[in-house]
């Protein structure tokens, strides 16, 4: 009885399998092959679950959102000024010392989001074995394991969707925290920042991205790109699909 | 100063071990390598240079990176033995 | 609510966290991020197996070793071309026999009904007759082309090409990603101009959208693999004459990176000055492709593409060539008319009229040329049936060809302008007519200088 759409990001670094778990959320059948950088449109799409309707937004894969590029600032801005509903990050389990970077970076900008843990079946192959529990824990927002190509953990991951976007999940997000010197700084900054940027973006991040030199972020913020918020990003392509 | 005890990354020979000190680099490409790990007091392991001598394979946390010598001779650090 | 607050608070913000921030401020933050990742790691993962966990690194230290990485680049490149050769030759002749059966019945069927001579020309001559060369020319070389290479480019094969040339790229000035987007290329040039996007530097994309073109695209492929297996493996047999097919357009390929390289270069030296940008490429871990399903796919997608250029490129290619040769003007066609006028430039070049024409009302598609061709040839009365391989050797002989006009053509096929869809790409990612039109021309005049030497020099060393 709910007509709304709910808006849904896939956010990762390159080479993850993010592509492959869009197709499978969205029925799509593209070609994906094994590297970095090879979405180069960025792709939209639809499904409907449990009679409702999602819009997914496959991202650039990027290996952090500091707008060091073009790929950044757009995953970055989406992030920011569309607000989805959920952030997916999608991680590579079998190298999750560098994947967890970005999820931490994620973790600063939303509270929305579900952790995937994608590749699982390479990483069981090599041997390596995470405790999911704990590692959500100490993320504080939900992990789903998965094998997308396999289309291993779909389910888990649709339901936890789900439930995020009806309000049953309290995510905590884990709060990085930086040298003395930055501490002091962010401290500083934070009240400034409340007081003119607004409370409506993630206030810790934005003081550091500040202190960081993020002259572009600035600029985003002050001439908010109104066609984001909800709008239709303006991408190269839009793809349709099917519902699953 | 320390400094002058300090090598280059691109000295470091395949199978070595490095952790790296102190980048030298300005601008994008420094934070791009931030980016996949090259972190002030992380560890480097010299996997093999490529059949025409350059770029070098290096892993950094888990992940295999190439490097140019641009780069790699930018990167300071210490030798800390062979895997 | 926004508009209330004026601007400057913003750059008083700035300024303030700029007068707090110093130089390292990114690198402490990278630092903490990293820290705090592997403290969680630490405290969530367990290695069971740390002999599996370097496998990839094992493998490419024979995939990329000093001794063994060109060679296996090499091995490769020609196993996946044997493959296809070995392997299309059946079934696009029995595709070839079935539409020449199946042609028969549709005559019949015309001359049951009365139609016009006119209706079956266009119909049955141009349009059916263009559309089934296609497909059976295109088809089964593709159909086993793409999904092998499919099966590389998932394994993760691709970036250890791009590793291993990095440093050709790097001396020519280009980007070391440029082996990614020319790897895109054998798959059709006008998606490798989409992902040049990968490589952000303006100036080394140019150089990697003005010189994709010299990898042959899958609409090209069969047209070098046809005139190799006709003219350049001709005194062999069996798999000797397949082996010597495949070195051929291995050659080929090889030759349009040389090209790639060595132009890009001139053009970095020259128009498009610069240093190469700096870059680090990421070698991801092998992964085992899900077999049956990458060639399955691959086969499918293939298969439809190959089939959709046929109806939407090939079949009015067909009726428009059918009707050129058809429409007289004095005691000649319109057809033979162009052929007559481009033929001495194409002497020049060993090609002839037919062969030039055939290029230029190819300009939508690769595909066609070879079609076209030889709906021209036909036209000049010449009544073969186009049965199979043996009878298409018949026309080109007919018409005066030798090995060397099968090599010139095969050059010019690697090395002309990028089809119409291509060049189209081409202005919508750099938004400029002149370096669509430089994207036109210089391998236009490149394919015009290799074709004329070569012509010439064999001309004058008495091989022909």
């Amino acid at each position: 009885m709910n007509n709304r759409e709910y808006t849904i990001a896939l956010a990762g670094n390159p080479n993850t399998g993010k592509s492959t778990l869009f197709n499978v959320l969205t029925g799509l059948r593209q070609h994906t092959g094994n590297w970095p950088g090879k979405t180069v449109v960025h792709a939209e799409g639809f499904f409907t679950y449990k009679d409702e309707q999602y819009r997914i937004i496959d991202l650039p894969g990027t290996y952090s959102l500091y707008s060091n590029s073009v790929d950044e600032e757009v995953a970055r801005d989406f992030i920011i000024f569309a607000k989805p509903d959920v952030t997916l990050v999608v991680l590579d389990a079998t190298a999750l010392e560098r994947n967890l970077n970005l999820a931490l970076q994620v973790l600063e900008m939303t509270d929305r989001v579900i952790v995937c843990l994608n590749l699982m079946d390479e990483a069981k192959k090599k041997g390596i074995v995470i405790d999911i529990a704990k590692l959500s824990k100490k993320l504080g927002v939900p992990v789903v394991p998965l094998a997308a190509r396999n289309k291993e953990g779909i389910e888990e991951l649709l339901e936890t969707i789900v439930r995020m976007v009806h309000g049953e999940i309290k995510t905590k997000p884990i709060v990085v925290s930086y040298s003395r010197a930055i501490e002091e700084k962010i401290t500083k900054l934070l009240p400034l920042v409340k007081e003119i940027v607004g409370e409506e973006y993630p206030a810790r991040w934005v003081a550091l991205r500040l202190l960081d030199g993020d002259t572009s972020l600035l600029h985003a913020l002050q001439h908010q790109p109104h066609h984001l918020l909800k709008g239709v990003p303006n991408y190269a392509c839009h793809c349709s699909a099917k519902s699953i | 100063m320390t400094q002058a005890k300090l090598e280059r990354l691109c000295d470091a020979q395949p199978g070595e071990r490095f952790r790296i000190t102190k980048i030298n680099i300005e601008g994008t490409m420094k934070r791009r390598l931030l980016d996949l790990g090259f972190v002030p007091g992380c560890e480097v392991t010299v996997l093999q240079k490529s059949p025409l001598g350059d770029p070098t394979a290096y892993r950094v946390s888990h992940t295999t990176i190439a490097l140019r010598k641009e780069e790699s001779s930018n990167i300071y650090g210490e030798r800390i033995g062979n895997e | 609510m926004r508009a209330t607050v004026p601007p400057n608070p913003f750059d008083e913000l700035m300024d303030y966290a700029k007068s707090l921030s110093d130089g390292d401020t990114r690198e402490q933050i990278v630092s903490a991020i990293f820290q705090t990742s592997r403290d969680i790691c630490k405290e969530t993962i367990t290695y069971t197996k740390r002999e599996k966990l370097h496998e990839t690194e094992k493998l490419d230290r024979i995939f990329t070793s000093k001794i063994w990485g060109f060679p296996i680049m090499l091995a490769m490149l020609a196993v996946v071309i044997y493959i296809t050769i070995a392997g299309a030759n059946v079934p696009s002749s029995l595709l070839a026999e079935f539409f020449g059966w199946f042609e028969g019945y549709i005559t019949l069927a015309f001359e049951k009904m009365h139609a016009p001579e006119w209706l079956h020309g266009i119909l049955v001559l141009g349009l059916y007759r263009g559309t089934t060369w296609v497909v059976s020319v295109m088809l089964p070389p593709m159909a086993i082309f793409f999904p092998i290479f499919a099966l590389l480019e998932n394994y993760g094969y691709l970036p250890r090409v791009a590793f291993n040339m990095d440093r050709l790229f790097k001396k020519s000035g280009a980007h070391g990603k440029q082996s990614l987007t020319m790897a895109m290329g054998f798959g059709c040039n006008a998606a490798a101009i989409m992902s040049t996007r990968i490589i952000e530097s303006p100036r080394e994309r140019m150089l990697a959208i003005l010189t994709n073109n010299f990898v042959p695209c899958n609409g090209r492929w069969p047209t070098l693999i046809l005139l190799a297996s006709l003219f350049m493996a001709a005194g062999y047999t069996g798999g000797w004459k397949t082996l010597m097919t495949a070195s051929v357009v291995v050659a080929m390929v090889v030759f349009g990176i040389v090209v790639t390289l060595t132009v890009s270069w001139v053009l970095s030296k020259t128009a498009l000055r610069g240093m190469p940008t700096h870059y680090t490429l990421e070698l991801p871990p092998y992964r085992r492709p899900k077999i049956w399903d990458t060639i399955v796919r691959s086969t499918l997608d293939k298969s439809i593409y190959v089939l959709k250029r046929a109806v939407t490129v090939a079949a009015p290619a067909g009726v428009l060539t059918w009707v050129l040769a058809n429409i007289h003007i004095g005691d000649t066609t319109v057809l033979a008319h162009v052929a007559h006028l481009l033929d001495p430039f194409a002497r020049q070049l060993g090609l002839d009229g037919y062969i030039l024409m055939a290029f230029i009302l190819g300009l939508p598609a690769n595909e066609i040329v070879l079609p076209i061709l030889l709906m021209g040839y036909l036209s000049t009365g010449a009544l073969t049936e186009v049965d199979g391989l043996h009878s298409l050797k018949q026309i080109f002989l007919d018409h005066g060809w030798t090995w060397l006009t099968a090599l010139n053509m095969m050059l010019f096929s690697l090395l002309h302008y990028p089809c119409g869809t291509t060049l189209i790409n081409i202005y919508k990612e750099t938004k400029s007519k002149k370096w669509t039109f430089v994207a036109f021309a210089l391998p236009t005049g490149i394919a015009i200088a290799v074709t004329f030497t070569t012509a010439h020099i064999a001309q004058w060393l008495g091989l022909i």
